[in-house]
């Protein structure tokens, strides 16, 4: 899987989160990056919905308190790195815990700990600023 | 000599920090031990899990230790041991929690569950004996913006919270795009007394005319956008502002927000027929937020009451925890030792 979207709004990057959130079959892990502002959350939240999170309200940033779990068709992890500085960090956090055939864990600021994806096969989202609301969208598949 | 009083012992450490204090009939504080991490995170720019979950393990002994000495009590005077198991961070919840379960089982005193948030609310009861309820209280912090129906200690209702980014959370973004030192929300405030408000109009987002929900994820953008080109392309004008452009966006930001937390909770008092106002939360010590919520309450007819948690009491403590844990066990509501943390609340 190797593609490019853009999304001309907020609503847009969510429904494009769902249809992908609805594909997932268990074992997932989705690494989420891209500047502040760039719709990481809003991602996450349609994710989570297709992933069948009960309220999409209850998807939000995860930035202070770094873990939010959700339950849907499976167990749902939603990750913030935004905070931590280092990778041995997030790995205390339980992260390999997190990855098992019936969850999905997904991570926003992956940027930041991406060097402790090597050994897994994930899913790569790249959000970019182009314009108010419009948002460059790249998706890779990325291997052990 | 003999204390009738009932003493619980409060623990908490859903966060960041590990703090643990002794209470007496739910009001009178005996001791309050909070184990300021504010100095490491100060370092490294934020809550380090790493170094919270590390610090909660290497502290939590000494601070309830210090809670019992401070509080002046032994053993015997305590009468349950109360945790917040939820919600929180799970590898930092789990140190309160199974810290509270030893006690309990090898004290042989009784285990009290409390939502973190829930606790929150009773901050603001602290100082108020018989307020007249319902209440609609609002907790704003780093992690959170709720609003509740609040008719009793024990059932406070969810009436709406955040979609996505807090309050608290909106104000340290902003101050990282601003390049004001952490915490963000004390350095905002200051930077915002020397600036207009009305300077930029930043939106509000109301999320349609009956919704009691947040949303401040499209403010955060819109200050990025005004400090750096719509695109993101422009150079960063931040290094090139003058104090006084700092201190206008600063303002123009902090208005908006707080514009919409007291139109939100005005709206929530409206639809409940409440009278009285509780605030909670670390962004309950922002002044504006105070001084905007006063002017509300005192302009409506008849005037609503605004109770406030005390300052030292705004941010996570274990006061609170032992406080609502006090109407719980005169209620009977007492945890197993099973007794697990949850991340949601």
């Amino acid at each position: 899987m190797d593609f490019n979207t853009t999304s001309n709004s907020p609503d847009e990057t969510i429904e494009f989160g769902r249809r992908l959130g609805s594909q997932l079959k268990g074992g997932e892990v989705i690494a989420v990056c891209g500047p502040l502002g760039s719709g990481k959350t809003h991602l996450i939240k349609g994710i989570a919905a297709g992933a069948g999170a009960k309220d999409r309200r209850d998807v939000n940033s995860p930035t202070f308190v770094i873990v939010n779990e959700y339950a849907g068709r499976f167990d749902i992890y939603h990750i913030d790195a935004y905070r931590l500085n280092s990778v041995s960090e997030f790995e205390m956090l339980g992260f390999d815990d997190f990855c098992y055939p019936e969850s999905v864990v997904l991570i926003e600021w992956a940027d930041k700990i991406e060097s402790a994806l090597q050994a897994i096969d994930y899913i790569r989202i790249e959000l970019e600023h182009a314009g108010e609301t419009k948002r460059k969208i790249h998706v890779e598949s990325k291997s052990a | 000599m003999q204390d009738k009083s009932i003493n619980i012992l409060g623990i908490e450490t859903s966060c960041d920090e590990t703090a643990a204090a002794v209470v007496a009939d739910g009001k009178i504080v005996k001791s309050s031990v909070i184990a300021s991490q504010t100095k490491l995170h100060e370092k490294y720019g934020g809550v380090v899990p790493e170094l919270a979950s590390r610090a909660h393990i290497e502290k939590i002994y000494p601070v309830i230790a210090e809670a019992i000495a401070q509080a002046n009590v032994v053993r015997d005077d305590i009468d349950a041991i109360a945790v917040a198991n939820q919600p929180g961070l799970t590898i930092a919840l789990i140190v309160g929690v199974t810290a509270a379960k030893t006690l309990s089982f090898t004290w042989n005193k009784p285990l009290i569950a409390i939502n973190h948030l829930h606790a929150h609310l009773q901050s603001a009861m602290l100082s108020e004996d018989n307020p007249q309820l319902p209440a609609v209280a609002l907790i704003v912090s780093g992690g959170h913006t709720c609003l509740y129906d609040y008719r009793s200690s024990l059932e406070p209702l969810l009436l709406g919270s955040t979609i996505d980014d807090a309050a608290g959370e909106a104000f340290d973004k902003v101050a990282t795009i601003l390049k004001l030192p952490y915490p963000g929300g004390p350095s905002i405030e200051k930077a915002a007394e020397k600036g207009n408000p009305d300077a930029i109009k930043f939106p509000r987002s109301m999320l349609g005319r009956d919704s009691l929900d947040f949303s401040f994820s499209g403010i955060k953008t819109a200050v990025l956008y005004y400090c750096r080109g719509q695109n993101m392309k422009g150079q960063n004008k931040v290094d090139s502002m003058s104090e006084q452009q700092i201190a206008d966006i600063a303002a123009s930001f902090q208005a908006a927000v707080v514009d919409v937390l007291v139109k939100k909770t005005k709206r929530a008092a409206d639809k409940i027929g409440a009278n009285t106002i509780l605030l909670g939360g670390g962004v309950a010590a922002n002044n504006q937020l105070r001084t905007r919520l006063q002017q509300m309450c005192d302009s409506d007819v008849p005037p609503k009451k605004l109770l406030i948690a005390p300052k030292q009491y705004c941010t996570d403590n274990a006061v609170m925890v032992a406080s609502l844990a006090y109407y719980k066990f005169k209620a009977g509501l007492f945890a197993e030792l099973t007794l697990e943390p949850k991340a949601t609340g």
